[in-house]
Protein backbone atom coordinates (compact mmCIF):
# COMPACT_ATOMS: atom_id res chain seq x y z
CA UNK A 1 0.00 0.00 0.00
CA UNK A 2 1.66 3.27 -1.05
CA UNK A 3 1.72 6.09 1.46
CA UNK A 4 -0.74 8.94 1.01
CA UNK A 5 0.26 11.52 -1.65
CA UNK A 6 3.82 10.26 -1.72
CA UNK A 7 4.42 11.50 1.82
CA UNK A 8 6.47 9.28 4.13
CA UNK A 9 4.35 7.26 6.52
CA UNK A 10 6.05 8.90 9.46
CA UNK A 11 8.43 11.85 9.58
CA UNK A 12 9.91 13.53 12.61
CA UNK A 13 11.96 16.70 12.41
CA UNK A 14 14.04 18.30 15.14
CA UNK A 15 12.37 16.41 17.96
CA UNK A 16 13.36 17.49 21.43
CA UNK A 17 11.85 16.39 24.70
CA UNK A 18 12.93 17.54 28.12
CA UNK A 19 11.71 16.64 31.59
CA UNK A 20 12.70 19.61 33.70
CA UNK A 21 16.42 20.04 33.08
CA UNK A 22 16.87 16.54 31.74
CA UNK A 23 17.02 16.51 27.94
CA UNK A 24 15.80 13.12 26.83
CA UNK A 25 15.53 13.72 23.07
CA UNK A 26 17.96 15.97 21.23
CA UNK A 27 17.12 17.04 17.68
CA UNK A 28 15.95 13.66 16.45
CA UNK A 29 15.12 13.46 12.73
CA UNK A 30 13.72 10.28 11.27
CA UNK A 31 11.63 9.08 8.36
CA UNK A 32 9.66 5.90 7.99
CA UNK A 33 8.77 5.14 4.39
CA UNK A 34 6.30 2.60 3.03
CA UNK A 35 7.67 -0.90 3.54
CA UNK A 36 10.21 0.18 6.16
CA UNK A 37 10.88 -1.95 9.20
CA UNK A 38 13.22 0.27 11.20
CA UNK A 39 14.95 -1.36 14.16
CA UNK A 40 16.12 1.11 16.80
CA UNK A 41 18.65 -0.01 19.38
CA UNK A 42 20.62 1.75 22.06
CA UNK A 43 21.66 1.54 25.69
CA UNK A 44 19.28 2.07 28.63
CA UNK A 45 18.28 5.69 29.00
CA UNK A 46 19.02 6.54 25.36
CA UNK A 47 15.50 7.96 24.93
CA UNK A 48 14.04 5.16 22.82
CA UNK A 49 10.81 4.70 24.76
CA UNK A 50 10.32 8.47 25.06
CA UNK A 51 10.81 8.72 21.31
CA UNK A 52 8.06 6.15 20.77
CA UNK A 53 5.69 8.07 23.06
CA UNK A 54 6.38 11.28 21.17
CA UNK A 55 5.95 9.56 17.79
CA UNK A 56 2.66 8.08 19.01
CA UNK A 57 1.41 11.48 20.13
CA UNK A 58 1.29 10.48 23.81
CA UNK A 59 3.96 12.97 24.77
CA UNK A 60 4.23 16.45 23.35
CA UNK A 61 7.70 17.30 22.03
CA UNK A 62 9.41 20.32 23.56
CA UNK A 63 10.41 21.27 20.00
CA UNK A 64 10.05 19.81 16.54
CA UNK A 65 7.11 18.04 14.98
CA UNK A 66 5.81 14.65 13.94
CA UNK A 67 3.91 14.13 10.69
CA UNK A 68 1.97 11.04 9.75
CA UNK A 69 1.44 10.76 5.98
CA UNK A 70 1.96 14.50 5.78
CA UNK A 71 -0.54 15.34 8.54
CA UNK A 72 0.67 17.01 11.72
CA UNK A 73 0.16 14.49 14.52
CA UNK A 74 -0.60 17.13 17.16
CA UNK A 75 -4.35 17.61 17.41
CA UNK A 76 -5.26 15.52 14.35
CA UNK A 77 -7.37 12.46 15.26
CA UNK A 78 -7.02 11.09 11.70
CA UNK A 79 -3.24 11.08 12.03
CA UNK A 80 -3.59 9.18 15.32
CA UNK A 81 -5.81 6.62 13.61
CA UNK A 82 -2.86 5.60 11.43
CA UNK A 83 -0.72 4.68 14.43
CA UNK A 84 -0.58 1.49 16.48
CA UNK A 85 1.54 1.32 19.61
CA UNK A 86 2.85 -1.52 21.70
CA UNK A 87 4.35 0.04 24.82
CA UNK A 88 5.73 -1.42 28.03
CA UNK A 89 2.14 -1.60 29.25
CA UNK A 90 -0.62 -3.77 27.82
CA UNK A 91 -3.16 -0.87 27.75
CA UNK A 92 -5.79 -3.39 28.91
CA UNK A 93 -8.30 -3.09 31.74
CA UNK A 94 -8.09 -5.74 34.44
CA UNK A 95 -11.83 -5.75 35.09
CA UNK A 96 -12.76 -6.45 31.47
CA UNK A 97 -12.23 -9.70 29.58
CA UNK A 98 -9.85 -9.77 26.63
CA UNK A 99 -12.81 -9.75 24.25
CA UNK A 100 -14.38 -6.78 26.02
CA UNK A 101 -11.05 -4.95 26.08
CA UNK A 102 -10.46 -5.38 22.38
CA UNK A 103 -14.08 -4.67 21.45
CA UNK A 104 -13.84 -1.42 23.41
CA UNK A 105 -10.64 -0.51 21.55
CA UNK A 106 -12.36 -1.36 18.25
CA UNK A 107 -15.23 0.98 19.17
CA UNK A 108 -12.76 3.79 19.82
CA UNK A 109 -11.39 3.28 16.30
CA UNK A 110 -14.89 3.36 14.80
CA UNK A 111 -15.21 -0.31 13.86
CA UNK A 112 -18.80 -1.00 12.73
CA UNK A 113 -18.59 -4.51 14.22
CA UNK A 114 -16.40 -4.19 17.31
CA UNK A 115 -17.01 -7.70 18.70
CA UNK A 116 -16.15 -9.34 15.36
CA UNK A 117 -13.06 -7.15 14.99
CA UNK A 118 -11.97 -8.11 18.50
CA UNK A 119 -12.54 -11.84 17.87
CA UNK A 120 -10.51 -11.67 14.65
CA UNK A 121 -7.64 -9.91 16.45
CA UNK A 122 -7.67 -12.49 19.25
CA UNK A 123 -7.73 -15.33 16.72
CA UNK A 124 -4.74 -13.83 14.89
CA UNK A 125 -2.86 -13.74 18.19
CA UNK A 126 -3.82 -17.33 19.00
CA UNK A 127 -5.89 -16.18 21.97
CA UNK A 128 -9.41 -17.23 20.91
CA UNK A 129 -9.64 -19.70 23.78
CA UNK A 130 -8.73 -16.97 26.29
CA UNK A 131 -11.26 -14.41 25.02
CA UNK A 132 -13.30 -14.64 28.24
CA UNK A 133 -10.32 -14.28 30.56
CA UNK A 134 -9.41 -11.08 32.35
CA UNK A 135 -5.85 -9.79 31.82
CA UNK A 136 -4.96 -10.45 35.47
CA UNK A 137 -5.41 -14.19 34.81
CA UNK A 138 -2.91 -14.24 31.96
CA UNK A 139 0.78 -15.07 32.07
CA UNK A 140 3.24 -12.33 31.06
CA UNK A 141 3.67 -13.89 27.62
CA UNK A 142 -0.07 -14.19 26.96
CA UNK A 143 -0.55 -10.62 28.13
CA UNK A 144 2.10 -9.48 25.65
CA UNK A 145 0.29 -11.32 22.86
CA UNK A 146 -2.97 -9.63 23.87
CA UNK A 147 -1.22 -6.26 23.87
CA UNK A 148 0.14 -6.93 20.37
CA UNK A 149 -3.37 -7.90 19.24
CA UNK A 150 -4.65 -4.59 20.61
CA UNK A 151 -1.93 -2.63 18.80
CA UNK A 152 -2.77 -4.32 15.46
CA UNK A 153 -6.55 -4.30 15.92
CA UNK A 154 -7.38 -1.27 13.77
CA UNK A 155 -4.94 -2.03 10.96
CA UNK A 156 -2.51 0.83 11.65
CA UNK A 157 -0.32 1.94 8.76
CA UNK A 158 2.44 2.86 11.21
CA UNK A 159 3.25 0.35 13.94
CA UNK A 160 5.44 1.42 16.86
CA UNK A 161 6.74 -1.43 18.99
CA UNK A 162 8.67 -1.17 22.24
CA UNK A 163 10.48 -4.43 23.04
CA UNK A 164 7.74 -6.51 21.39
CA UNK A 165 9.43 -9.88 21.92
CA UNK A 166 9.49 -9.55 25.71
CA UNK A 167 8.12 -12.74 27.34
CA UNK A 168 7.01 -14.29 24.03
CA UNK A 169 7.65 -17.99 23.52
CA UNK A 170 9.40 -19.18 20.35
CA UNK A 171 6.17 -19.80 18.43
CA UNK A 172 4.68 -16.42 19.33
CA UNK A 173 7.96 -14.66 18.49
CA UNK A 174 8.01 -16.38 15.10
CA UNK A 175 4.39 -15.36 14.50
CA UNK A 176 5.27 -11.75 15.31
CA UNK A 177 8.25 -11.81 12.93
CA UNK A 178 5.94 -13.15 10.21
CA UNK A 179 3.50 -10.32 10.91
CA UNK A 180 6.27 -7.74 10.60
CA UNK A 181 7.42 -9.30 7.31
CA UNK A 182 3.84 -9.21 5.99
CA UNK A 183 3.56 -5.54 6.89
CA UNK A 184 6.85 -4.83 5.15
CA UNK A 185 5.63 -6.56 1.98
CA UNK A 186 2.30 -4.71 2.18
CA UNK A 187 4.11 -1.35 2.19
CA UNK A 188 3.23 -0.49 5.79
CA UNK A 189 5.68 0.95 8.31
CA UNK A 190 7.13 -0.52 11.48
CA UNK A 191 9.49 1.02 14.01
CA UNK A 192 10.78 -1.50 16.55
CA UNK A 193 12.70 -0.49 19.64
CA UNK A 194 14.77 -3.37 20.92
CA UNK A 195 17.78 -4.30 23.00
CA UNK A 196 18.08 -7.55 21.09
CA UNK A 197 18.63 -6.78 17.43
CA UNK A 198 18.82 -10.49 16.63
CA UNK A 199 15.08 -10.74 17.21
CA UNK A 200 14.26 -8.45 14.27
CA UNK A 201 17.42 -8.53 12.19
CA UNK A 202 16.00 -10.72 9.45
CA UNK A 203 12.84 -8.67 8.93
CA UNK A 204 14.32 -5.19 9.38
CA UNK A 205 15.06 -2.99 6.37
CA UNK A 206 17.06 -0.38 8.31
CA UNK A 207 18.72 -0.16 11.66
CA UNK A 208 19.31 2.93 13.79
CA UNK A 209 21.14 3.59 17.03
CA UNK A 210 20.19 6.09 19.73
CA UNK A 211 22.68 7.33 22.29
CA UNK A 212 22.06 10.05 24.86
CA UNK A 213 18.84 11.17 23.21
CA UNK A 214 20.48 11.57 19.77
CA UNK A 215 19.94 9.65 16.57
CA UNK A 216 23.57 8.51 16.55
CA UNK A 217 23.60 6.38 13.40
CA UNK A 218 21.33 4.86 10.80
CA UNK A 219 22.03 2.51 7.92
CA UNK A 220 20.31 -0.08 5.74
CA UNK A 221 20.21 -3.52 7.27
CA UNK A 222 22.71 -5.53 5.26
CA UNK A 223 24.70 -8.65 5.91
CA UNK A 224 24.73 -10.65 9.09
CA UNK A 225 24.14 -9.18 12.53
CA UNK A 226 27.63 -10.24 13.63
CA UNK A 227 29.15 -7.87 11.08
CA UNK A 228 27.04 -4.98 12.41
CA UNK A 229 27.69 -5.50 16.12
CA UNK A 230 31.27 -4.10 16.21
CA UNK A 231 30.01 -0.82 14.71
CA UNK A 232 27.09 -0.81 17.13
CA UNK A 233 29.45 -1.21 20.11
CA UNK A 234 31.58 1.61 18.79
CA UNK A 235 28.55 3.92 18.46
CA UNK A 236 27.30 3.26 21.96
CA UNK A 237 30.81 3.48 23.38
CA UNK A 238 30.80 -0.04 24.82
CA UNK B 1 -26.06 9.53 16.64
CA UNK B 2 -23.17 12.02 16.49
CA UNK B 3 -19.73 10.37 16.48
CA UNK B 4 -18.57 12.17 19.64
CA UNK B 5 -21.64 11.04 21.56
CA UNK B 6 -21.16 7.45 20.35
CA UNK B 7 -17.54 7.52 21.56
CA UNK B 8 -18.53 9.11 24.87
CA UNK B 9 -21.12 6.38 25.44
CA UNK B 10 -18.49 3.74 24.63
CA UNK B 11 -16.15 5.19 27.27
CA UNK B 12 -18.95 5.49 29.84
CA UNK B 13 -20.16 1.96 29.07
CA UNK B 14 -16.66 0.59 29.55
CA UNK B 15 -16.31 2.30 32.95
CA UNK B 16 -19.73 1.14 34.13
CA UNK B 17 -19.12 -2.44 32.97
CA UNK B 18 -15.73 -2.53 34.73
CA UNK B 19 -17.21 -1.09 37.93
CA UNK B 20 -20.18 -3.48 37.92
CA UNK B 21 -17.69 -6.34 37.70
CA UNK B 22 -15.41 -5.16 40.52
CA UNK B 23 -17.94 -3.08 42.54
CA UNK B 24 -14.95 -1.73 44.45
CA UNK B 25 -15.58 2.00 44.26
CA UNK B 26 -19.35 1.83 44.43
CA UNK B 27 -19.39 -0.36 47.53
CA UNK B 28 -16.66 1.69 49.21
CA UNK B 29 -18.51 4.94 48.56
CA UNK B 30 -21.85 3.59 49.80
CA UNK B 31 -20.32 2.13 52.96
CA UNK B 32 -18.41 5.38 53.50
CA UNK B 33 -21.62 7.42 53.13
CA UNK B 34 -23.40 5.18 55.64
CA UNK B 35 -20.53 5.57 58.11
CA UNK B 36 -20.57 9.36 57.75
CA UNK B 37 -24.30 9.37 58.51
CA UNK B 38 -23.75 7.14 61.54
CA UNK B 39 -21.04 9.46 62.84
CA UNK B 40 -23.22 12.55 62.32
CA UNK B 41 -26.15 10.78 63.95
CA UNK B 42 -24.25 10.00 67.13
CA UNK B 43 -22.18 13.18 67.19
CA UNK B 44 -25.15 15.57 67.28
CA UNK B 45 -26.99 16.60 70.41
CA UNK B 46 -30.73 16.22 69.63
CA UNK B 47 -31.68 18.41 72.59
CA UNK B 48 -29.59 21.35 71.36
CA UNK B 49 -30.54 21.42 67.69
CA UNK B 50 -33.47 19.84 65.85
CA UNK B 51 -32.71 17.15 63.28
CA UNK B 52 -34.62 19.08 60.62
CA UNK B 53 -32.35 22.12 61.06
CA UNK B 54 -29.20 20.04 60.73
CA UNK B 55 -30.43 17.66 58.05
CA UNK B 56 -29.65 19.67 54.86
CA UNK B 57 -26.03 20.26 55.87
CA UNK B 58 -25.53 16.65 56.92
CA UNK B 59 -27.05 15.37 53.70
CA UNK B 60 -24.81 17.49 51.49
CA UNK B 61 -21.63 16.93 53.46
CA UNK B 62 -22.32 13.20 53.16
CA UNK B 63 -22.99 13.48 49.42
CA UNK B 64 -19.81 15.51 48.91
CA UNK B 65 -17.54 13.15 50.84
CA UNK B 66 -19.02 10.03 49.25
CA UNK B 67 -18.69 11.62 45.80
CA UNK B 68 -15.01 12.18 46.49
CA UNK B 69 -14.52 8.47 47.15
CA UNK B 70 -16.40 7.59 43.96
CA UNK B 71 -14.51 10.15 41.87
CA UNK B 72 -11.15 8.84 43.01
CA UNK B 73 -11.75 5.71 40.98
CA UNK B 74 -12.43 7.58 37.72
CA UNK B 75 -8.84 7.60 36.56
CA UNK B 76 -7.20 5.09 38.87
CA UNK B 77 -8.70 2.38 36.62
CA UNK B 78 -6.98 4.08 33.69
CA UNK B 79 -3.63 3.90 35.46
CA UNK B 80 -3.55 0.08 35.50
CA UNK B 81 -1.50 -1.27 32.61
CA UNK B 82 -1.25 2.25 31.17
CA UNK B 83 -4.81 1.97 29.89
CA UNK B 84 -5.13 5.75 29.66
CA UNK B 85 -2.55 5.66 26.86
CA UNK B 86 -4.95 3.44 24.94
CA UNK B 87 -7.63 6.11 25.27
CA UNK B 88 -5.32 8.94 24.28
CA UNK B 89 -3.87 7.07 21.30
CA UNK B 90 -7.28 6.55 19.76
CA UNK B 91 -8.74 9.08 17.31
CA UNK B 92 -11.21 10.29 19.92
CA UNK B 93 -11.75 14.02 20.53
CA UNK B 94 -10.74 14.91 24.09
CA UNK B 95 -14.17 16.45 24.61
CA UNK B 96 -15.78 13.06 23.90
CA UNK B 97 -13.42 11.40 26.39
CA UNK B 98 -14.41 13.96 29.01
CA UNK B 99 -18.10 13.48 28.30
CA UNK B 100 -17.74 9.70 28.59
CA UNK B 101 -15.92 9.96 31.89
CA UNK B 102 -18.43 12.54 33.14
CA UNK B 103 -21.40 10.30 32.28
CA UNK B 104 -19.81 7.33 34.06
CA UNK B 105 -19.00 9.44 37.12
CA UNK B 106 -22.54 10.85 37.20
CA UNK B 107 -23.85 7.28 37.15
CA UNK B 108 -21.58 6.29 40.08
CA UNK B 109 -22.20 9.38 42.19
CA UNK B 110 -25.94 9.29 41.37
CA UNK B 111 -26.11 5.68 42.54
CA UNK B 112 -24.30 6.51 45.76
CA UNK B 113 -26.67 9.43 46.37
CA UNK B 114 -29.71 7.25 45.62
CA UNK B 115 -28.57 4.73 48.26
CA UNK B 116 -27.58 7.43 50.75
CA UNK B 117 -30.92 9.28 50.67
CA UNK B 118 -33.02 6.48 52.29
CA UNK B 119 -30.28 5.97 54.91
CA UNK B 120 -30.42 9.69 55.65
CA UNK B 121 -34.20 9.48 56.13
CA UNK B 122 -33.69 6.50 58.43
CA UNK B 123 -31.06 8.14 60.62
CA UNK B 124 -32.54 11.63 60.79
CA UNK B 125 -36.21 10.76 60.72
CA UNK B 126 -36.94 13.44 58.11
CA UNK B 127 -40.19 13.30 56.14
CA UNK B 128 -39.25 13.68 52.47
CA UNK B 129 -42.65 12.77 51.02
CA UNK B 130 -43.54 16.25 49.79
CA UNK B 131 -40.00 17.45 49.14
CA UNK B 132 -38.67 14.36 47.33
CA UNK B 133 -39.10 15.54 43.70
CA UNK B 134 -37.45 18.84 44.58
CA UNK B 135 -34.62 17.09 46.45
CA UNK B 136 -33.99 14.84 43.45
CA UNK B 137 -33.97 17.88 41.15
CA UNK B 138 -31.56 19.94 43.23
CA UNK B 139 -29.36 16.89 43.76
CA UNK B 140 -29.10 16.40 40.00
CA UNK B 141 -28.40 20.09 39.45
CA UNK B 142 -25.64 20.30 42.06
CA UNK B 143 -24.12 16.92 41.21
CA UNK B 144 -23.57 17.71 37.52
CA UNK B 145 -21.45 20.73 38.48
CA UNK B 146 -19.14 19.25 41.06
CA UNK B 147 -18.79 15.90 39.27
CA UNK B 148 -17.75 17.80 36.16
CA UNK B 149 -14.98 19.58 38.07
CA UNK B 150 -14.15 16.35 39.91
CA UNK B 151 -13.69 14.50 36.62
CA UNK B 152 -11.03 16.95 35.46
CA UNK B 153 -9.29 17.03 38.84
CA UNK B 154 -9.37 13.24 39.04
CA UNK B 155 -7.53 13.14 35.67
CA UNK B 156 -5.05 15.68 37.00
CA UNK B 157 -4.53 14.01 40.38
CA UNK B 158 -3.95 10.53 38.98
CA UNK B 159 -0.64 11.67 37.51
CA UNK B 160 0.60 12.69 40.96
CA UNK B 161 2.15 10.41 43.56
CA UNK B 162 -0.60 10.91 46.12
CA UNK B 163 -3.67 10.94 43.90
CA UNK B 164 -6.09 9.97 46.67
CA UNK B 165 -4.93 12.95 48.76
CA UNK B 166 -4.67 15.39 45.89
CA UNK B 167 -8.25 15.04 44.68
CA UNK B 168 -9.93 16.32 47.89
CA UNK B 169 -7.38 19.15 48.18
CA UNK B 170 -8.09 20.27 44.61
CA UNK B 171 -11.81 19.60 44.52
CA UNK B 172 -13.19 20.70 47.90
CA UNK B 173 -12.79 24.47 47.28
CA UNK B 174 -14.68 24.10 44.00
CA UNK B 175 -17.43 22.14 45.74
CA UNK B 176 -18.23 24.99 48.11
CA UNK B 177 -20.53 27.04 45.81
CA UNK B 178 -22.75 24.15 44.67
CA UNK B 179 -22.89 22.71 48.20
CA UNK B 180 -23.95 26.07 49.67
CA UNK B 181 -26.62 26.42 46.99
CA UNK B 182 -27.84 22.85 47.41
CA UNK B 183 -28.01 23.17 51.24
CA UNK B 184 -30.03 26.39 50.96
CA UNK B 185 -32.49 24.87 48.49
CA UNK B 186 -32.78 21.62 50.47
CA UNK B 187 -33.49 23.53 53.70
CA UNK B 188 -36.27 25.48 52.02
CA UNK B 189 -37.71 22.33 50.42
CA UNK B 190 -37.80 20.55 53.79
CA UNK B 191 -39.44 23.59 55.37
CA UNK B 192 -42.10 23.64 52.62
CA UNK B 193 -41.13 27.14 51.44
CA UNK B 194 -42.34 28.40 48.02
CA UNK B 195 -40.25 28.02 44.87
CA UNK B 196 -39.73 31.78 44.61
CA UNK B 197 -37.48 31.62 47.70
CA UNK B 198 -35.19 29.12 46.00
CA UNK B 199 -34.95 30.60 42.53
CA UNK B 200 -31.80 32.58 43.20
CA UNK B 201 -29.95 29.52 44.48
CA UNK B 202 -31.26 27.38 41.63
CA UNK B 203 -29.97 29.95 39.15
CA UNK B 204 -26.58 29.85 40.84
CA UNK B 205 -26.49 26.05 40.56
CA UNK B 206 -27.52 26.16 36.90
CA UNK B 207 -24.93 28.83 36.13
CA UNK B 208 -22.24 26.80 37.88
CA UNK B 209 -23.17 23.77 35.77
CA UNK B 210 -23.06 25.66 32.48
CA UNK B 211 -19.79 27.42 33.27
CA UNK B 212 -17.92 24.42 34.65
CA UNK B 213 -19.16 21.79 32.20
CA UNK B 214 -18.04 24.12 29.38
CA UNK B 215 -14.69 24.98 30.98
CA UNK B 216 -13.96 21.37 31.91
CA UNK B 217 -14.77 20.12 28.39
CA UNK B 218 -12.35 22.68 26.97
CA UNK B 219 -9.62 22.11 29.57
CA UNK B 220 -9.69 18.31 29.59
CA UNK B 221 -7.34 17.89 26.64
CA UNK B 222 -4.70 20.08 28.24
CA UNK B 223 -4.99 18.09 31.48
CA UNK B 224 -4.68 14.58 30.03
CA UNK B 225 -2.10 15.24 27.31
CA UNK B 226 1.52 15.13 28.47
Amino acid sequence: MPSRDGEPLLAARGLRRSFGRVRVLRDVDLTLAAGDVLAVAGPNGAGKSTLLRVLAGLSRPSAGEVRVEGRRLAGDPEARRAIGLLSHHSLLYDDLTLLENLAFAARLYGSPHPAETARAALAAAGLSDRAGDQPRRLSRGLLQRAAIARALLHGPRVLLLDEPFTALDAAAAERLRATLAERREAGLGVLVVTHHLGEVWDVATRVAVMVGGRWAAEEPREGPLDAFLPRYREWIGA
Amino acid sequence: MPESLRLALAVAGKDIRAELRSRTALLSAVVFAALVLVVFNFARDPTAIAAADLAPSVLWVTFALAAMVALNRAFTVEREHGAIDGLLLAPVPRGALFLGKLLANLAFVGTVEAVTLPLFVLFFNVDLTAALPGIIGVTALATVGFVSVGTVFSAMAVRTRFAELMLPVLLLPFMVPPIIGAVQVTARLLAGRPLSEMLGWLRLLALYDVVFVTLCTMAFGAVVDE
